[in-house]
């Protein structure tokens, strides 16, 4: 690094332990002003960490965290957004019951003696938003907002702050390529505007066409940093891994003659779901494709049950099953991951083998309802070690691991009940390339032995590289089919309603 | 417990080996990132050493305290609130609250004793139970059902329950027929140890093996620790809920049957231990380290927290401290108790 650039962020030796594993050992990593500087590894590599002690997220056990040349300990998200610093975390954390306006000026709101200038606030919202190029109702409540909106609100309010430097945390695991690419867009006029941008990911394209900078780690420790213009996708992988991860590819069977498995017909919900009828054989792999809102997710968590509907029967295995309940879809046979891990999913206060069993707990239980705790620990731990969580501790709480880790605990709490049919409802959402790799075989592996899976996800190359068919939804319909491996922009063009004629 | 202070940001990094530091001072979040480890262990098991360490200043303090007779009668005085407080950590645990311990408590008390003097005095027992369990299913069903906060539905059925019991026995005393099949449970000891010792042991040993060791245990902190998890998990919620209210509330009729029991008559007072119940208990529910907001926490904690509250004013009433001192340090002892263990988990 060049002597004469100021860099506003040096990080010096950082160390961090989470329960005695380190999740930081000896980092040093210098971030120029007025850079996209990006944070790469495999899940559990500590790039999250490393982001989130620059945001004053959390406080590094070792080493030194200068800003602007000057020492700084950070104990609070509050103090770095002082000295300019604003984090755009991957768990986003708006007031949901405060409208979008009230959270993107929450804490900064314009004031004269005490008294919040509304009208003030309103008018700067507006500008923000014009500046930006986002749309977005600033009166509507963030609780009522999709998790990619909830994002735009953190970004508005990271720019509202006037912050210097912003660290996004995998800010787009859960937006769709259309709204990437605006995050993209903004981005690179923030740069220009002389702000810093650092930015954790796991999506190395991304990274490529975005980043000034890469830093490489690998187990918490510093692999290398340089010029991203001198990375290809192979030299980071190989940075990461150590090795070069192969790349998948799915053999998909054609014309299945095999049963049905679940056959869902004219499924309804006011407003949300309009008459939505599928089938899944056995061992097929249906991918469910389309945009943020167009209900992929609501016909997900209708079906399995989380969800009430208005009309519509499901049936599996040739069955009509009145599913009111997620215990009643259990019951027939169903198995659905939800969308967040955190909100729907874990239980983060509790151990890798209380989160695995939870669904089943009659399975490690005596007659009377009493755990047999040795038996649990055993079945999890050879589940846990067979998804190759790291480390397949059962004792150890969830909320130590990384998120790639933590994922693929959820997909042991739903494999340990053997399910027939399997939901999966963004089944790699922040998760790293390799466990992605994993679970994607997972999945595979699971559909060869006989299981029906519904796998909808915002990254369409995700559902078009595993499904044996494709349903595109658009504004709570199916409004196309496609066989396996359709081209991409005829999905695209479906999803956003362009072209072709609807087929039900 | 110094570590009730604040953590002195001006201590130097080295914290020299060999140096006598207490544990507590290792805990301070900012003295030596590295010790931090042990900042989790003083926070999960600091109350233990704590109970530990009072029990043997008091032994040390007063020849008394270390008497057969003192400690049972310590636990004697303090098996009541232990029976509520050990069942109301099933509730908290699964993420709920009740407010209206003292009110079961008085109104099965005083329910017992008017079945005792008009039905006969066996009667009392099922009387009781049954009352206590009902008047549970009455709050799970506010709170589950019609969706109430905990907080305001079981602070609203307590005044309900508690005006109920004053109106049974027109504000007085309905005094127990002098029947030793009544009297026995609070009046008489097995081997040298009283009915209502022997009953919190039971009680409390239950319930931490229901928790600890069962389905429906794993189920309560699943419940409290991430509800909509819960639920897509296959829990029923609402029904899980409502068994914790009903078993808190069997509880409180329990303790009820045991004051009647103790006194020979049943009292609608809420000036004495029925209007205190309900923050004692949950004082020590929150003493022993099992979080209010649930999904965290076990039966033996709140054992561990009834009885350093109950050593307190035993120790303190042997060393004739004024009584005031008492709920102040009680006090102190409960925000640095929570305190620490939120310190620790903020880091």
């Amino acid at each position: 690094m060049s002597a004469t650039a100021v860099a506003p962020i040096r990080l010096v030796s950082i160390g961090k332990r989470y329960s005695g594993t380190k999740a930081l050992d000896d980092v040093s990593v210098e971030v120029a002003g007025g850079t996209v500087h990006a944070l790469v590894g495999a899940n559990g590599a500590g790039k999250s960490t490393l982001g989130k002690i620059v945001g004053g997220v959390i406080r590094p056990d070792d080493g030194e965290l200068f800003v602007d040349d000057r020492l700084v300990r950070y104990s609070s998200p509050r103090e770095a957004r002082t000295d300019g610093i604003a984090t755009i975390a991957q768990e986003l954390a708006p007031v949901p019951q405060m409208t979008v306006i009230e959270n993107v000026f929450l804490g900064i709101e314009p004031r004269r003696s005490g008294l919040v200038q509304r009208r003030q606030m309103r008018t700067r919202y507006q500008e923000l938003v014009s500046q930006w190029g986002f749309e977005l109702d600033g009166q509507v409540k963030v609780g009522a907002l999709r998790t990619a909106d909830k994002q735009k609100v953190e970004i508005l309010r990271a720019v509202a702050c006037e912050a210097r430097v912003i660290v996004m945390d995998e800010p787009t695991s859960s937006l769709t390529s259309v709204e990437t690419k605006t995050l993209h867009r903004m981005i690179r006029t923030l740069r220009e505007s002389g702000r810093t941008i650092v930015y954790v990911s796991h999506f190395l394209d991304e990274v490529l066409e975005l980043a000034d900078t890469v830093t490489v780690l690998r187990s918490g420790r510093l692999v290398r940093t340089g010029p991203a213009a001198a990375e290809t996708e192979q030299t980071l992988v190989a940075g990461m891994f150590g090795v070069a991860a192969e790349a998948e590819h799915f053999e998909k069977p054609q014309g299945s003659t095999a049963p049905v498995l679940l056959e869902v017909s004219g499924l309804h919900r006011k407003g949300v779901l309009a008459d939505v009828s599928l089938q899944i054989r056995a061992g097929e792999i249906v991918g469910l494709a389309g945009l943020v809102g167009s209900g992929r997710s609501e016909l997900a968590r209708a079906i399995a049950g989380a969800d009430p509907i208005d009309r519509g029967t499901i049936a599996v295995d040739g069955t009509t099953r009145h599913i009111r309940s997620p215990a009643d879809a259990m019951a027939a046979g169903m198995a659905f991951l939800p969308e967040s891990r955190k909100d729907d999913g874990l239980f983060m206060e509790l151990s890798l083998a209380s989160n695995t069993t939870f669904a089943d707990l009659r399975a490690v239980a005596s007659r009377f309802g009493v755990l047999r705790r040795a038996v649990e620990r055993e079945k999890s731990r050879s589940l846990l070690k067979s998804l190759s969580v790291e480390p397949p501790n059962p004792s150890m709480r969830v909320a130590n691991l990384s998120g790639g880790n933590q994922q693929k605990v959820l997909f042991a709490r739903w494999l340990f009940r053997n399910p027939r049919v399997l939901i999966l409802d963004e089944p790699t959402r922040g998760v790293d390339v390799a466990a992605r790799a994993a679970i994607h075989r997972l999945i595979n592996d699971l559909a060869a032995q006989g299981t029906a899976v519904l796998l909808i996800s915002s990254e369409i190359e995700e559902v078009l590289g595993l499904a044996h068919r494709v349903l595109v939804m658009r504004l709570g319909s199916i409004t196309r089919e496609f066989g396996a491996d359709p081209p991409l922009d005829a999905v695209m063009e479906a999803a956003f309603g362009l072209g072709g004629s609807p087929t039900t | 417990m110094s570590a009730t202070q604040p953590p002195d940001p001006t201590v130097p990094d080295a914290v020299a080996a060999g140096d006598n530091v207490s544990p507590e001072t290792i805990a301070a979040p900012r003295v030596r990132w590295q010790r931090r480890i042990k900042a989790e262990h003083v926070r999960d098991y600091g109350i233990v050493v704590f109970a530990i360490g009072l029990f043997i200043y008091f032994s040390v303090a007063s020849s008394v305290f270390l008497t057969k007779n003192n400690l049972l009668n310590l636990v004697f005085q303090n098996a009541t609130i232990g029976v509520a407080a050990t069942a109301v950590t099933l509730t908290i645990i699964a993420g709920n609250f009740d407010l209206s311990l003292g009110s079961i408590f008085v109104l099965a008390e005083v329910l017992a004793a008017w079945a005792a003097v008009h039905w006969g005095v066996w009667w009392a027992f099922p009387v009781a139970l049954a009352a206590g369990a009902a008047m549970g299913a009455i709050n799970g069903v506010l709170v589950t059902k019609l969706r109430i906060n905990a907080f305001l539905a079981t602070l609203a059925s307590a005044l309900t329950f508690g005006g109920i019991a004053v109106g049974v026995t027109h504000g007085g005393l309905l005094i127990t027929p002098s029947s030793s099949v009544f009297t026995f449970l609070g009046q008489n000891r097995v081997a040298g140890v009283q009915y209502p010792v022997i009953i919190f042991a039971v009680v409390a040993i239950v319930l931490q093996l229901v928790l600890a060791a069962t389905v429906f245990g794993r189920h309560l902190y699943g419940v409290g620790g991430n509800r909509d998890a819960a639920r897509l998990s296959g829990i029923k919620v609402d029904r899980t809920v409502i068994i914790t209210f009903v078993i808190t509330g069997a509880a409180c009729g329990l303790a009820g049957l045991i004051d009647a029991s103790t006194t020979g008559s049943g009292s609608s007072d809420m000036s004495g231990l029925g209007g205190q119940l309900a923050l004692l208990a949950i004082a020590g529910v929150a003493l022993g380290g099992t979080s209010i907001f649930g999904g965290v926490g076990s039966v033996w904690r709140t054992v561990l927290g009834v009885l350093i509250l109950g050593m307190i004013t035993n120790g303190f009433d042997l060393l004739a401290v004024p009584d005031y001192w008492q709920d102040v340090v009680r006090g102190i002892l409960i925000v640095s108790a929570v305190g620490i263990s939120s310190v620790v988990d903020r880091r």
